[in-house]
């Protein structure tokens, strides 16, 4: 049984999460808008919920993938801000030398294998990687962030099929922000959904409202039990609500403004907030971890854009071993 | 040393792979029950189905899953059972298994082996008998093999598996049962070098994978008729030999290439391409490709013998050569 006092902590160390997270992403825009960061970006505002509960639920060793629109889940899986944020930039010190950029940011050392700029890419990955880990006798699990719009790629009947058939550690996490890209998911999608699709290959899912940051966690918690004990994969349904457009560029104007107000006004860190309120949590302290949150990202914004760039050597490296092409002195 | 045929060449060089590290497995469509050729014949018994492993035909996956498993280092063998499923996975080879590495900034090295059999084989039209290496040389990140001989096969494997690079193995698999000699101990075999099949002075004959014994008929018959050919087998496309074929140019100063796969476009556009820069337009006296019309594999025995490569196709382009 869970006392009040962890529980509460619980609930502080998800809100700290989300509050960096969405700092970390409006810092990002703000910046890109100043022409800082060149570009497409992808963010997550209003889906944070779903990136801290499950992450908050891994161990270091676990591994994920990701998706296009991976800030969140790289940030909640621990990698490094000052990392991920020159990447962004395109700068030396990134995590990817600069040359990934948002869309591919990855962090090994956290077992963050990588953002994709393809939807359902990271499903195959992932599932071959806890087959990996499984081969080599770990216990440790691969959670795989994906889209409500992954759920009509192939990739997505063969990875759960797979998984299930073999009974792999893998914690499938659908994100249903309800939009695949500029397209209503529901009005290109037969059937009853993800839910339906997942229980029909075998794999156990639950739904949850994902942006209800303590349902999420609470689920998470339960599924990643069950996955860590070798029963097989489970698919985490969490609905929730992108208040941006798809990108950094899209004003995402042909949708009902009233829907998107209702959307604000339900977001998960504002939820989180009240909640915590009620729980006896003083605003002040709320107010500090925000204000921390953005105060750590406008640093890593300043660090960023005075980090160096990339020397074009490197624009060379990295490609292969056998028959890598010598750089042009 | 003992004379096997290639595919008993390539099941050995996997063996002895697996057997010396744990973490090489293999994923695949029928691979447990020893594979369509029989390439891992004996592995489920040895290996156990945690390393052997039949999967689903879900080529997305296979290929998904062994980079996926790469990523937490193991080393997978992916079976691709017949080249031309590929296809059915070119977003994991080429968008995935191809970039990790630079897209990551080289915290990922995807050692995977991708088998594949590819070419002309038993008459099985149109989407069992392609041949389209030329692709996945445009590729960076990628390198590809295709060997003819069992020794090659065999070493040139041996290669694949211990290398940190994803490497496209392009099993020939209509000389699957060619035999040859092949050593208890298989030894890796450098890729990027060329392998000399006959020394001459007239014409340089550039060739690789399933078409190469005709290739050598065709120059056994040239000498019979006084020409005396160069040929040279690249077994590797990248990288690939250019050095061994420049220099064998620099005496004949003719150049045929031939290969089983379309003319246009293929590999042999490229190893033209490259001669010309490095000797200069006025460094070579006659250049030649040979390949398939740019037109599908055919079913019916006479319309796919109508169109392929054969021996006499090649003495004909030859001889053309000769009198440019």
């Amino acid at each position: 049984m869970t006392r009040i006092g962890d529980n509460r902590a619980r609930l502080l160390a998800l809100y700290t999460t989300m509050c960096r997270i969405r700092a970390f992403e409006e810092t990002a825009l703000a910046a890109h808008k100043a022409g800082e960061i060149p570009g497409p970006l992808h963010v997550s505002i209003g889906q944070e919920a779903v990136a801290a509960g499950i992450c908050g639920n891994l161990r270091r060793d676990d591994r994920i993938t990701s998706n296009h629109r991976g800030h969140g889940h790289a940030l909640a899986k621990g990698a490094g801000v000052a990392g991920m944020m020159e990447e962004l930039f395109g700068r030396a010190g990134g995590h990817c030398r600069g040359k990934g950029g948002s869309m591919h940011i990855a962090d090994f050392s956290v077992g963050m294998l990588g953002a994709n700029g393809v939807v359902a890419g990271g499903i195959p990955i992932a599932v071959g990687a806890a087959q990996g880990l499984k081969l080599m006798g770990s216990d440790a699990i691969v959670a795989c962030f994906f889209g409500d719009g992954a759920i009509n790629r192939g990739p997505f009947l063969e990875g759960l099929n797979w998984a299930a058939l073999y009974r792999l550690p893998v914690l499938f996490v659908c994100e249903d922000n309800g939009v695949a890209a500029f397209t209503a998911t529901a009005s290109v999608t037969a059937g009853p959904g993800v839910a339906a699709r997942a229980e029909a290959l075998g794999v156990p899912t639950v739904s949850v409202d994902g942006n209800d940051a303590a349902a999420v966690d609470e689920a998470a918690a339960r599924l990643v039990a069950e996955v860590r004990a070798g029963t097989g994969p489970r698919l985490l349904h969490a609905t929730t609500y992108r208040i941006t457009g798809h990108t950094s560029t899209d004003p995402a104007a042909w949708r009902d403004p009233a829907a998107v107000e209702a959307a604000r006004a339900a977001e998960p860190i504002l939820r989180l907030r009240a909640r915590l309120l009620s729980e006896g949590v003083a605003g002040s302290t709320l107010d500090i971890i925000q204000g921390d949150a953005l105060a750590e990202m406008a640093a890593a914004r300043s660090s960023a854009l005075a980090a160096p760039w990339p020397d074009p050597a490197v624009a060379w490296e990295d490609v292969q071993d056998i028959g890598a092409v010598a750089g042009e002195a | 040393m003992q004379s096997i045929t290639l595919v008993e060449a390539a099941r050995r060089a996997a063996l002895q792979e697996m057997r010396r590290d744990p973490s090489v497995w293999v994923l695949g469509e029928d691979v447990a029950r020893g594979g369509l050729f029989g390439q891992y014949r004996g592995f489920l018994e040895e290996f156990g189905d945690q390393r052997v492993v039949s999967t689903p035909i879900s080529e997305s996956v296979i290929m998904g899953a062994g980079l996926g498993a790469a990523l937490v280092g193991t080393r997978p063998i992916i079976e691709m059972r017949i080249f031309d499923f590929v296809m059915c996975a070119m977003d994991e080879l080429v968008n995935q298994i191809a970039k990790v590495r630079y897209m990551f900034g080289g915290q990922a090295k995807p050692a995977v082996v991708i088998r594949m059999p590819h070419g002309i084989w038993r008459n099985s039209a149109a989407q069992h008998s392609q041949m389209l290496e030329s692709w996945f040389t445009h590729i960076p990140g990628l390198v590809v093999a295709v060997p003819s001989s069992p020794a090659d096969t065999a070493g040139l494997l041996v290669t694949a598996i211990r290398s940190d690079d994803p490497v496209l193995f392009f099993d020939p698999k209509n000389l699957f049962p060619l035999t040859g000699p092949v050593a208890e101990v298989i030894e890796p075999i450098p890729f990027g070098q060329a392998r000399r099949l006959r020394e001459g002075g007239d014409l340089t004959l550039v060739t690789w994978s399933a078409i190469v014994p005709q290739v050598e008929e065709a120059a056994a018959l040239l000498a019979a008729r006084g020409i005396a050919a160069d040929v040279l087998d690249l077994r590797t496309l990248w990288p690939w030999d250019e050095a061994a074929v420049a220099a064998s140019l620099r005496r004949t100063g003719r150049l045929l290439v031939v290969h089983e796969a379309v003319t246009t476009g293929g590999f042999g556009a490229e190893v033209v391409a490259r001669m010309v820069e490095l000797l200069g337009p006025g460094g070579l006296k006659a250049v030649g490709r040979l390949g398939q019309p740019r037109v599908p594999v055919p079913f019916a025995p006479p319309l796919e013998d109508a169109l392929k490569v054969d021996t006499a196709k090649i003495v004909a382009a030859a001889e053309a050569l000769m009198r440019r």
